[in-house]
């Protein structure tokens, strides 16, 4: 429908703006249009100084989360947000994905989680997108069942103590869901739990 | 083909009705958007956080950008979902087109827009869904385009069948196509739904449902418009986007 001005603005909103679309599930069958070749290789070809970061998506139950999306966006290691096209780059040919050129940065990341509820990004550590802040790469969280996608944020465990002063609020046990466990170096595990026992800080942008 | 396991013990359509018509009483923390926490549509149950999410008031330049698409990202017949394969799909073709806005009503171009679809009989190219109703080898079901300077997107497609589901007894999803879009902000990324105007199926389904405001609800309706439909090859559907975000989605310079 076309839309028409919103007449009864949720709170906050000037009067005037129109309504947005609601949000509706992604479903259980998005996997043979949304994810695509390479969509989990954020870093470029050949780039020395990459990191992996990778995880599970939970339920309430603690079970895995085989059907569920995750999307990576972030600066590049110099804090620059301009993230290049490409991500999806389409063969000539045979219409075909055929995934980033590994030159240029796209700063975007999408996997589907896998039969265990896993998934993988290869990358870079951003760098601060603003003088003094604390980098992070921005998670978005899709799943059949999940009627609205969620939004968290993985922060690298060196960069802890800046974590807590940026959430002086936050009692510790939910600040650790945003922080990455380092495993070895250069692989870094965070989890996802969407209910329940170490449930994972999830933002509303205001 | 396999015949389905009947569902045994499951709720029943009246069982769903009653949660569906108890939801309506309470309303979503946020009117536009469904509550992640609805029972109807049982599969939420266990994925919804039982925390509040943390306000962030003032985003951070992250939030603030997202990732961009071009030329490179999409080819040029991928918004016809009807070509691509060695014939030509079964089903009613149909040509579907809209707008992406922000709230302040600006066309959003560049835009890359992602569908995809169950085919004409209901049925999706993916293994998981296992409902005895024909594959069709000449139809996958997913496309893409970007929005041009006025902000629109264009498919042809073909129109999807109902299928069942197994949230109850007789869960039907009324005929629909899934969306992708993006917007300048990652707080703008959408998901939603697109429906068919004038559908039988809903007043029974959760997943629409879920929207309990009818005024929002309507908004994932698209319209029929004789006018795009084109002579002895198409009907034509129009459906507008609106991307939501954070205020400072809208005035930040960039
Ligand atoms: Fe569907």
């Amino acid at each position: 429908m076309t839309p028409q001005p919103d007449p009864h603005p949720p709170g906050g909103h000037a009067p005037g703006w129109l309504p947005p679309t609601p949000a509706q599930t992604v479903g259980p069958f998005f996997g043979y249009a949304l994810p695509f070749t390479g969509g989990g290789h954020i870093a470029g070809h050949g780039d020395p100084d990459t990191i992996t970061v990778h995880g599970r998506v939970f339920d309430g139950a603690s079970g895995p989360v085989p059907d569920a999306l995750v999307e990576i966006w972030q600066a590049d290691r110099d804090g620059c947000l301009a993230g290049a096209p490409g991500s999806l780059r389409h063969d000539q040919v045979t219409s075909e994905v055929v995934g980033r050129d590994g030159t240029a940065f796209t700063g975007f990341g999408r996997v589907p989680t896998d039969a265990d509820g896993h998934w993988a990004v290869r990358t870079v550590a951003p760098g601060p997108h603003r003088p003094g802040a604390t980098p992070y790469l921005a998670v978005a969280v899709f799943a059949r069942g999940l009627l609205r996608h969620l939004y968290t944020r993985v922060y690298l465990p060196e960069r802890a103590d800046h974590v807590r002063a940026d959430f002086p609020d936050l009692p510790a046990e939910r600040l650790d869901t945003l922080l990455a466990v380092r495993e070895r170096a250069g692989l870094y595990r965070f989890d996802i739990r969407l209910q329940g026992e170490r449930e994972t800080v999830f933002f509303d942008f205001c | 083909m396999r015949p389905p396991t009947p569902l045994t013990g499951e709720p029943t359509q009246r069982d769903i009705d009653a949660a569906m018509a108890e939801a309506d009483r309470r309303p979503p923390p946020d009117p536009d958007h469904p509550d992640r926490d609805y029972p109807p549509y049982r599969s939420s149950a266990l994925r919804h956080p039982k925390q509040a999410p943390l306000p962030v008031v003032d985003p951070e330049a992250v939030e603030l950008t997202g990732p961009v698409f071009g030329v490179t990202d999409v080819s040029a017949l991928d918004n016809d979902l009807t070509l691509g394969q060695t014939g030509e799909p079964a089903g009613q073709r149909i040509t579907i087109t809209g707008r992406v806005l922000d709230r302040t009503g600006r066309p959003l171009a560049g835009q890359l827009v992602e569908i995809w679809q169950a085919n004409a009989a209901g049925r999706y190219a993916h293994d998981l869904d296992q409902h005895p109703a024909p594959l069709d080898p000449n139809f996958t079901g997913s496309g893409r385009c970007l929005t041009d300077s006025d902000g629109e997107y264009n498919f042809t497609t073909i129109r999807p069948g109902a299928y069942p589901w197994r949230n109850h007894l007789n869960a039907w999803r009324p005929a629909h196509i899934h969306f992708s879009l993006f917007g300048t902000a990652f707080t703008q990324r959408m998901v939603t739904q697109m429906y068919f105007p004038g559908d039988p199926l809903f007043p029974y389904d959760p997943v629409l449902r879920s929207v309990t405001d009818q005024s929002a609800r309507d908004r994932l309706v698209a319209v029929y418009d004789h006018d795009l439909s084109l002579p002895e090859w198409t009907l034509g559907y129009r459906w507008d986007i609106v991307l939501g975000g954070p205020a400072r989605t809208l005035f930040e310079d960039r």
